[in-house]
């Protein structure tokens, strides 16, 4: 039998202020320790220690980025929350789309955990980020994923991409959630770091939104899900707020910190909640993530008006011995924490029964204003809440803008020599492995459960309907080119939000709110600190002249190994609203005949173009200007004229040359087009903002160039869709086999 | 109208979609609880598709011993049809009222694809509106859906053309003689890899070939 030593208790602590402790370790400060013991008026026990140290880590406490996401707070108008039915702070947040319904929507990093174990690390990301949008009162409905891997060929890409796919689908699919959308890049500067975000979306009626938080003193905290074990234990302090190393092979030494899931016990756990939250037996409710239990409680006494009594003892566990302080970090997947009246805990006790899910009374709310826990009989932990949840330390890190970033914006691409052949250059882009079809990874994600989905991968935003018997629904995208976002944070930022907002709007949709998930470097590097205020800034401006809130979001710190981080990679996810998917534009070249027209303006511009890239391996000078109005017009035109167009696609990576050929192959159709301007190499390969390729019946192609010019969209028509290949005039002719084998062998070849 | 029971384990995802296909394709769907034995009166019962108990032990294993299960194995004795998909043909193999069962697929990952089937029996309640060597494009979206059996099975099934769905234009799983489902031997009970319920609207699917399976059902059940 095992056996416990005796827990540091709150009087022992009061008795022994000079022991030492390992705060250090834990990835405390000196002047946080200080200050903890200020806070309590003695030392800490070990317990109340383990808690601290958790929720003011980086990656709870928002340490190093609190001073700057108040930026949000600042430039969100009146206008803009007029929608917002919860926002920055909650779970997730959630937004008004009309007809009674309410969506929830968040976007959440796990990148630490996948590079050390990938396919949990990723499985557990999703299962997180699900967790926090069932936490809102709404049915997860759909998920879509951005992934960073460094270069395609690499033997660590290898070793990480497909376990991360797998996870993903694995964890997923079994939570019956369609996958309708993400990314997959390849840079380098991932070599170390990849970047696994997961973007989760929930429908509810606006009358079932719940918020997080305790009040009512003798109300009952229920714990349910599964048991608390030691997995995870560590996982934000330990993980996700510091550096990787290069000792011992890849984040060996971290490996119990990698939390396990059970895609089945969630699932379980989301029918479960869905029936509870129709029975009103739920007060408020907090799903346990990074920090277990120190979180959930602490971030529900927090948000409620009085104080929290729990006994740790009643937490069922699945390992045997395990210590206070364990029980309170652990990281064991799958749990939630739900505030009930105490007229209410038989009926709710009983629909977890039926869905055979673990539940205990594990606490109740109290008078006062403190979070008291008891173990074995003794107080082990007595603390003021918000000290713990929301009053965690707030850094003020120096910024500085690094001179090399002077020689970056200088290096410009306009002397970079061009292809001769600009033919093969087009197939050559096409079968690059940031261009080429991602139906590899995308084929492992079931889109179609639910029966909802009206557009998934690879359209330009996933679709999903909401009511069915009015086809009201929602359209998502999430993007970010980092490339951008180096050359010049503040408007890299701009252009993430401009695509993630313009491929909403390609489908016709009404984009209405953003999340956003800021993955950077070590917030001590002065220049990440640089590019991390540029990028808030940026994108806090651009939603304000957009006029679309950020609801909600996520900051990850220390992507980098050593002294080098990854390039500054701010994702955007913008949610839009349609009042029925049915009339939804759909992607690419789909019927013969039709007129091909090009919205928007091309001008020079291929400074982090991916042209660059694949041709020069260059990166520098300016990123394609950011004209947040054109994007605008361009957006109303779309959701105006959207009975217009038989079809849509937006322009980025790759520009016109790759639209091109994905609404070829994408749609099934060749066309014939002429290139607009002289230059047939800039026309083809430059990456300008603000541009959407579209097509229209041929006896609409009047009433189309009519209604750009007066929603005063440029607009210019390049050609006609139909027959087998892509024919550019003045460049060649590409039979679409010849593209189709160019654009889908690329990742197979490499992943098999 | 037409009453079609549509049974949820833990864990199955796909009964909502089941649900829809009999609603669209003129039937009442009626929920059918795992630990309850009574079918209430239902004329046929569909088992979807899903990771019913998490897959644990073996997909479809601890589902086919479900209360609800007894109560199918007990119609289906005396004729009454059944549609197993995906996680529900899995759950059919174990019942053993289907023969054979579903491994890994041959290229070890999930596979979500549009796939063409060829329909190569209209002799079941479920496919009666076909004509033998329609074509029909159906989802599939699974990770063991390779069908297996041994030599004399697979061999029986054929001559007694209990082959009802076959993979064409290329195979997702490996599965052997290409097949996509196969039925029993009064031919009442049909299973397959492939979502039917995924296939009745061109908002959401490829086609809306799969309501051919619930419209077939339904014909049947009227003129009885």
């Amino acid at each position: 039998m095992t056996t416990v030593a005796p827990a540091d208790t709150v009087a022992n602590a009061a008795a022994t202020p000079d022991q030492p402790q390992p705060y250090r370790e834990l990835g405390l400060k000196d002047d946080e320790y200080a200050r903890i013991r200020e806070i309590l008026g003695r030392r800490p026990t070990d317990a109340e220690l383990a808690m601290y140290s958790v929720m003011w880590s980086e990656h709870c406490s928002y340490k190093s980025s609190k001073v700057h996401l108040r930026y949000f707070g600042e430039t969100t108008t009146e206008e803009m929350r007029a929608r917002m039915l919860a926002g920055i702070g909650e779970n997730a947040g959630v937004v008004d789309i009309g007809d009674g319904w309410a969506v929830t929507f968040k976007v959440e990093s796990h990148n630490h955990p996948s590079y050390v174990e990938p396919y949990q690390g990723a499985a557990t990301g999703i299962g997180g980020i699900v967790r926090d949008i069932l936490a809102m009162g709404a049915r997860p409905i759909a998920v879509a994923d951005p992934l960073r891997f460094g270069p395609a060929d690499a033997p660590d890409t290898r070793r990480v991409l497909p376990g991360v796919v797998a996870g993903i689908g694995g964890y997923g699919n079994s939570l019956g959630l369609p996958n309708i959308g993400g990314e997959v890049v390849f840079d380098r500067c991932y070599a170390g770091n990849p970047l696994v975000n997961a973007l989760c979306v929930g429908a509810m009626r606006k009358e079932d939104l719940h918020l997080a938080h305790a009040s009512g003193v003798g109300n009952k905290i229920i714990l349910f899900g599964a048991r608390t074990g030691l997995d995870g234990i560590g996982g934000v302090s330990v993980l996700a707020s510091e550096t990787f190393s290069d000792e011992g092979g890849p984040g060996r030494k971290k490996l119990p910190s990698v939390q396990v899931g059970d895609p089945f016990t969630e699932k379980v756990l989301i029918e479960c909640c869905m029936e509870l939250y129709r029975a009103g037996l739920v007060v408020g409710i907090q799903d346990l993530g990074g920090a277990g239990l120190s979180c959930a409680t602490s971030e529900l006494a927090s948000a409620g008006d009085g104080g929290m009594h729990i006994n740790l003892d009643a937490v069922p566990l699945r390992a045997a011995g395990m210590t206070p302080a364990e029980i309170l970090s652990s990281e064991s997947q799958e749990r939630m924490c739900a505030v009930v009246r105490p007229e209410h805990v038989d009926e709710f006790l009983a629909v977890c029964r039926k869905w055979d899910t673990l539940a205990t009374v594990i606490g109740e709310v109290t008078d006062g204003d403190r979070l008291v826990i008891t173990w074995h009989g003794e107080v082990v932990v007595d603390v003021p809440p918000r000290t713990v949840a929301h009053d965690g330390p707030v850094y003020e890190r120096p910024i500085a803008r690094s001179a090399a970033q002077d020689e970056l914006v200088a290096n410009a691409p306009d002397d970079l020599p061009r292809p001769a052949d600009l033919r093969a250059e087009i197939l050559r882009m096409a079968a690059s492995p940031n261009l080429c079809s991602r139906a590899w990874v995308t084929d492992q994600y079931d889109r179609y459960v639910r029966g909802n989905t009206a557009a998934a991968q690879p359209a330009d935003a996933g679709v999903v309907r909401v009511d069915e018997e009015t086809g009201r629904g929602i359209a998502v995208s999430t993007d970010c080119n980092a490339r951008f976002v180096a050359l010049d944070p503040y408007a890299g930022a701009q252009l993430a939000l401009a695509e993630a907002y313009r491929n909403v709007a390609t489908s016709g949709a009404v984009p209405v709110a953003v999340t956003d998930c800021l993955n950077f470097g070590s917030p001590e590097d002065p220049h990440v600190m640089w590019q991390f205020q540029q990028a808030v800034h940026g994108l806090a401006d651009g939603c304000a002249q957009l006029g679309i809130p950020v609801t909600g979001g996520n900051v990850s710190f220390y992507n980098q190994t050593g002294a080098t981080a990854i390039l500054p990679t701010p994702v955007v996810g913008v949610l839009g609203v349609l009042d029925d998917v049915a009339t939804r534009i759909p992607i690419g070249f789909r019927r013969s005949g039709d007129t091909v027209i090009l919205l928007g303006e091309t001008r020079a511009e291929l400074g982090g173009s991916e042209w660059a890239h694949v041709a020069h391996g260059h990166l520098g000078g300016r990123p394609p200007a950011v004209d947040l109005a054109a994007e605008q017009r361009l957006a109303r035109l779309l959701a105006g004229a959207k009975a217009l167009f038989t079809g849509s696609h937006d322009l980025s990576d790759g520009g016109l040359a790759q639209a091109l050929v994905e609404s070829c192959l994408i749609g099934g159709t060749g066309a014939s087009v002429t290139l607009p301007g002289d230059d047939a190499f800039i026309a083809l390969f430059s990456e300008s903002a603000a541009r959407v390729l579209v097509t229209v019946a041929p006896e609409q192609a009047e009433a189309a160039l009519a209604a750009a010019a007066e929603a005063g969209v440029p607009a210019r028509v390049l050609g006609t869709t139909g027959g087998t290949a892509l024919v550019i005039d003045g460049v060649g002719e590409l039979p679409l086999d010849e593209l189709r084998t160019a654009w889908e062998s690329t990742l197979p070849a490499l992943f098999g | 109208m037409t009453r079609v029971g549509v049974i949820t384990f833990p864990g199955t995802l796909d009964d909502g979609d089941a649900a829809r296909a009999v609603r669209r394709a003129g039937g009442e769907p009626v929920a059918l609880w795992h630990a309850d034995s009574d079918l209430q009166g239902v004329a046929a019962v569909i088992v979807p598709g899903g990771f019913s108990y998490g897959d644990y032990l073996r997909a479809g294993a601890i589902a086919s011993m479900a209360p609800i299960m007894q109560s199918v194995i007990d119609a289906a004795r005396v004729g009454m049809p059944v549609l197993g998909i995906c996680n529900g043909f899995q759950i059919l193999c174990e019942a053993g009222l289907l023969p054979g069962a579903l491994l890994r697929n041959a290229g070890l990952h999930f596979v979500c694809r549009d796939q063409r089937l060829r329909i190569e029996t209209t002799a079941t309640p479920w496919t009666r509106d076909f004509s033998v060597g329609d074509e029909i494009v159906v989802p599939v979206k699974n990770i063991d859906g390779r069908y297996h059996a041994d030599a004399a099975t697979l061999q029986r099934l054929e001559a007694e053309n209990r082959v009802v769905f076959r993979y064409a234009g290329g195979n997702p799983n490996g599965s052997l003689n290409d097949i996509a489902g196969v039925c029993s031997e009064d031919g009442r009970v049909v299973g397959l890899m492939p979502h039917p319920e995924h296939a009745i609207d061109e908002l959401t699917g490829p086609s809306t070939d799969g309501l051919g399976l619930f419209r077939s059902l339904l014909g049947v059940l009227a003129a009885a």
